[in-house]
């Protein structure tokens, strides 16, 4: 499908960065305040879909092909097993948080009841926020970028 | 009208009356969590892991303990399935170069 | 009978869904349908996870301590069902589109006629 107006372009383009600030605030402080790697992965997803509206396609397949998303999903996924794996070296327990009242890094103790906003605690909890919440970005846009280029028919037989 | 549409209007009315019949008899919505009152709902294992999150996890957020601690395996298998679902869309609309 | 508002919430979504699925010819309301069940049987796993004036299951910067918090469990199943929901809807989308590609109609019941 082809782009909108010059108007449309120029207030995504805008907008865009705003949204993925936001989204990846709510992956980041996961472990703190509601939100996760699922959350905020779909609402980066939701910004890049709308640059995809924005600009057409065609040009944003020219741009990403999908085999770059693909290798980015797969480093999320592996980035996750790692994580899960480390934990059998560490503790002999497959997902076990090694990382938590530990020291190296996030690894704060946190004293019980109400206390503020620490970001250097929970352990394992960020780094696994991180690689789901690639993980869902890039899976998303790459459902949303193959399904609206299928519908144009380069040259070639096909109803349209 | 063919046996298919019979058949799916009676399937319709006995889940219809069904499921308007049991939210009806289910408990009140809200039992309290005080031991002395007469809907009390114990709950031994969300109560151990609420008292235990900061302790054991050091994350002051119940939910995302949950999903990633405690019961990281079904995390595990969630992204599995979209991994699955990403890999069957890419699949079906692709075009064979001649 | 008051208190059960959100149960028969749940049963009103999962019945318009059913009737969108049982009795509709259009494959894209079909798979609206399936949307609808889906969503009632979150808001069901949601809803049985409350009590009596309970906060979030949240520790940063909580003004009372002493208060009852809502269960943490039901909350994660219902966030894997949501994606797996979002999976499975994408899937169904693009068979449609090459259903229609093959068939040139979306009607169900004149599909699948070729063998006859």
């Amino acid at each position: 499908m082809s782009g909108m107006s010059k108007i449309v372009k120029t207030i995504s383009n805008v907008t865009f960065p705003l949204i993925m600030i936001y989204g990846l605030y709510v992956i980041a402080h996961g472990h703190l305040t509601p939100g996760g790697g699922f959350q905020g992965g779909a609402v980066v997803a939701s910004g890049c879909a709308m640059i995809l509206v924005a600009y057409g396609s065609i040009w944003t397949m020219g741009k990403i092909r999908e085999k770059n998303l693909s290798v980015l999903e797969s480093l999320g996924a592996l980035f996750f097993i790692g994580i899960a794996l480390f934990g059998l070296i560490f503790g002999a327990m497959f997902f076990n948080n090694f990382l938590a009242d530990g020291g190296v890094i996030f690894g704060d103790h946190v004293t019980s009841g109400s206390t503020a906003a620490d970001f250097n605690t929970g352990g394992v909890l960020p780094l696994m926020n991180f690689a789901v919440g690639l993980k869902v970005i890039a899976g998303l846009f790459a459902i949303v970028l193959v399904m609206a280029y299928a519908t144009t028919k380069p040259g070639g037989g096909g109803k349209e | 009208m063919t046996k298919r549409d019979i058949l799916a209007v009676v399937f319709f009315t006995v889940v219809a009356v069904f499921f308007v019949f049991s939210a009806l008899m289910m408990r009140s919505f809200g039992p309290s969590a005080d031991p002395n009152d007469t809907d009390y709902f114990n709950a031994p294992m969300d109560d151990y892991i609420i008292d235990n999150t900061q302790s054991e996890t050091g994350a002051n957020n119940g939910v995302t303990s949950v999903v990633f601690d405690y019961r990281g395996f079904d995390t595990l298998g969630e992204a599995t399935v979209l991994f699955t679902a990403v890999a069957g869309v890419v699949l079906v609309f692709r075009r064979l170069k001649k | 009978m008051i208190f059960n508002i959100p149960y028969l919430a749940v049963a009103a979504l999962i019945l318009i869904g059913l009737y969108a699925v049982l009795f509709k010819r259009n494959l894209i309301k079909i798979v609206i349908g399936v949307t609808l069940i889906e969503s009632g049987v979150n808001l069901f796993l949601i809803t049985l996870g409350y009590r009596k004036s309970s906060i979030a299951p949240i520790y940063t910067s909580n003004p009372n301590v002493n208060q009852a918090m809502a269960l943490p469990v039901p909350q994660a199943l219902t966030l894997t069902s949501i994606v797996i929901g979002v999976a499975v809807l994408a899937l169904m989308l693009s068979f449609i589109v090459h259903i229609y590609r093959h068939y040139n109609t979306l009607d169900v019941r004149k599909l699948g006629g070729d063998e006859e």
